[in-house]
């Protein structure tokens, strides 16, 4: 750690307004505040009210409760791959982990390069210090996409994401969609091919460094809701296979036991809010429930839960809590909605088997009419009480 | 001669294209310019149309401009539009049939366009009928250029041709053994209103210290 400091205190100087690296400031900057905490005070003379935690702290909180998702997700690629082959009986834990951790990476890393790099190319220009917000969305997105996305396009989607809807609205904290749900919407909607469908797109096809097998051409996997989608059925053990997360799906999102794990972790340390969290299952439970008993469904109203992007969605996407409901009384109407909405997609339209991206980003857009009615109803009711005294 | 390319006639042509653009600026037309950009050749032949029919019909409302009675004149200045978009939807239907068939109703709709009654009722009320000519070109152009550019990134991305002839080699594709796919959300409207935003920001930056 002293070596690092020293390091960060070698650099500075050069950094500096007319220092010889001055056009990597920002960058500088990032990564001091990301490994030290940043040790100014404020001014003297106005009142400021300080927590130990900034927010750097606060993402790298959702950042470690993200992990076990996305471990699982790396196992889970590679155990797809090597199940489809055949070879899952010859092959060991670390074969699977290693392929899926290889399939994975690439993703991972060209969401922060394209991503960050566009955030510090803007903190430059605009002579402010390094927003933290990436930190989160750059981790989200390689786990809410296929594994066969093919690279360029999500280089593309990140950039679109980050500059059109976070960096036009004013950076981190000022962005009214989630960055991360556009990123997947950009791609969905630009190309369907490779976000949807069960040909090819949920399973990794190539060996990477001898690890993995090369599967054929003609191969194909349906992910669950997919199948529920067209009217099938769903066998009893996908279910159970659902909650452990062994089916096939995008990378992070398929493992409910993995995702409940983050879940502790936030509602612990009280990064995210139970009630959002709550009340997106009360709401997907309840329309599930209803429409359960319309017909027309294969789907129980608790398979819902365990399918597809919901548990994900509910725990680590709703809850952001820049693009959510602020007021403490909208967060249950914001959440409960959701919920309702992801369901209604799923099961009344035969076109998107999945409804969760679209339900988080129709109920961003509502979030702040909501926090609107909360913050009148509670003014009204103010001023009643004032008037009967 | 010089009173016919006086300056303030010649501000009249160009502020549309630039400072005063209709689109950019006054942020008129957006319904169209979103319906008939998904490829190039529609965006032109309807820029072309909105041109003809806005400088055509400033020039006839500002000859009436005396005698249309003040409590009438929307109705007036309707007539003279809707006349005038007939006329160009029947030449469109006689020589090219094909662009008429991709733009449908949307030259029909020429007559809701609210640059048309905009300028109609700003500028052709008010002037004499050669400033309201080069004003209804001015704006009808300063129109145009916005679809051309919205439609030549769409053509582009969406497509992979312009004019309908290929720009992105076939090799390229997936289908091909390549990587590249056509982006599906640049034929979608809504992207397009996202293009008319990324111009509207690009433009005012370039204007910044003009304002």
């Amino acid at each position: 750690m002293k070596a690092l400091r020293k390091l960060f205190d070698n650099i500075k100087p050069l950094v500096e307004e007319g220092g010889k690296f001055h056009a990597f400031r920002s960058f500088v900057d990032g990564f001091e505040t990301f490994a030290f905490v940043p040790n100014q005070t404020s001014r003297q003379g106005c009142v400021n009210i300080h927590d130990a935690i900034d927010s750097k702290r606060i993402m790298s909180f959702v950042v470690i409760s993200l992990l076990p998702a996305l471990f699982f997700g790396m196992y889970n690629v590679g155990y797809q791959n090597y199940a489809a082959a055949g070879t899952l009986a010859d092959s060991t834990f670390w074969d699977l982990f290693i392929f899926g951790f290889l399939a994975v990476l690439p993703k991972i890393l060209v969401s922060y390069i394209v991503g960050l790099g566009i955030e510090f190319v803007v903190a430059q220009w605009k002579n402010e210090e390094i927003q933290e917000g990436f930190l989160v969305s750059g981790i989200l997105i390689p786990m809410i996409i296929p594994v066969n996305t093919p690279l360029w396009a999500l280089a593309l989607a990140v950039a679109f994401s980050v500059i059109i809807a976070k960096e036009i609205f004013g950076g981190t904290g000022m962005n009214i969609f989630n960055p991360a749900l556009i990123t997947r919407a950009f791609l969905f909607f630009s190309y369907p091919s490779v976000m949807t469908g069960d040909d090819n797109v949920w399973v990794a096809q190539e060996s990477i460094f001898g690890f993995g097998n090369n599967l054929p051409d003609t191969f194909s996997a349906a992910t669950p809701l997919g199948e529920a989608s067209v009217g099938n059925a769903i066998p009893c053990e996908t279910i159970c296979n659902a909650i452990t997360g062994l089916i096939p799906g995008s990378i992070g999102e398929t493992s409910v036991i993995a995702i409940a794990l983050g879940a502790l972790l936030l509602l612990f340390t009280g990064v995210a809010s139970w009630k959002t969290m709550l009340s997106v299952f009360v709401g997907g439970g309840l329309m599930g429930w209803l429409l359960e008993g319309v017909g027309g469904n294969q789907l129980e109203w608790w398979h819902h839960f365990v399918l597809g992007g919901f548990a994900f969605g509910a725990v680590f996407m709703a809850t952001d809590p820049v693009t959510s409901a602020r007021t403490e009384c909208g967060k249950y109407f914001y959440g409960f909605l959701i919920g309702v909405v992801a369901v209604m997609v799923r099961v009344l339209n035969p076109g998107y088997p999945e409804g969760m991206m679209l339900a988080i980003l129709l109920m961003n857009l509502f979030a702040p009419l909501i926090d609107y009615f909360v913050v009148q109803r509670n003014i009204t009711m103010r001023a009643k009480r004032a008037i009967k005294k | 001669m010089s009173k016919l390319f006086s300056e303030a006639n010649k501000a009249a042509f160009s502020n549309p294209l630039n400072l005063d653009n209709p689109v950019t600026v006054q942020v008129l037309g957006i319904c169209s310019a979103l319906a008939v950009t998904s490829q190039l050749e529609p965006a032109i032949v309807m820029g072309l149309s909105v041109t003809v029919i806005t400088a055509f019909s400033n020039v006839i409302i500002s000859l009436l401009r005396k005698t249309i009675p003040n409590r009438i004149r929307i109705i007036v200045q309707l007539v003279v539009v809707a006349a005038l978009v007939t006329i160009v939807s029947q030449m469109l239907k006689a020589f090219a049939y094909d662009v008429s068939v991709q733009l449908s109703v949307y030259v029909g709709l020429i007559i809701t366009n609210c640059i048309l009654m905009g300028r109609l009722e700003a500028f052709a009320m008010q002037n004499a009928p050669w400033p309201s000519f080069l004003d209804g070109i001015g704006n009808g152009l300063g129109y145009a250029i916005i679809l051309v550019i919205v439609g030549f990134v769409r053509e582009l991305f969406g497509f992979g041709t312009l004019f309908g002839i290929n720009i992105i080699p076939q090799s390229w594709y997936v289908s091909n053994g390549g990587w590249y796919m056509d982006n599906g959300m640049m034929v979608m409207p809504a992207m397009s209103l996202i293009i008319v935003g990324c111009v509207i920001w690009a433009h005012r930056s370039i204007n910044k210290e003009a304002k």
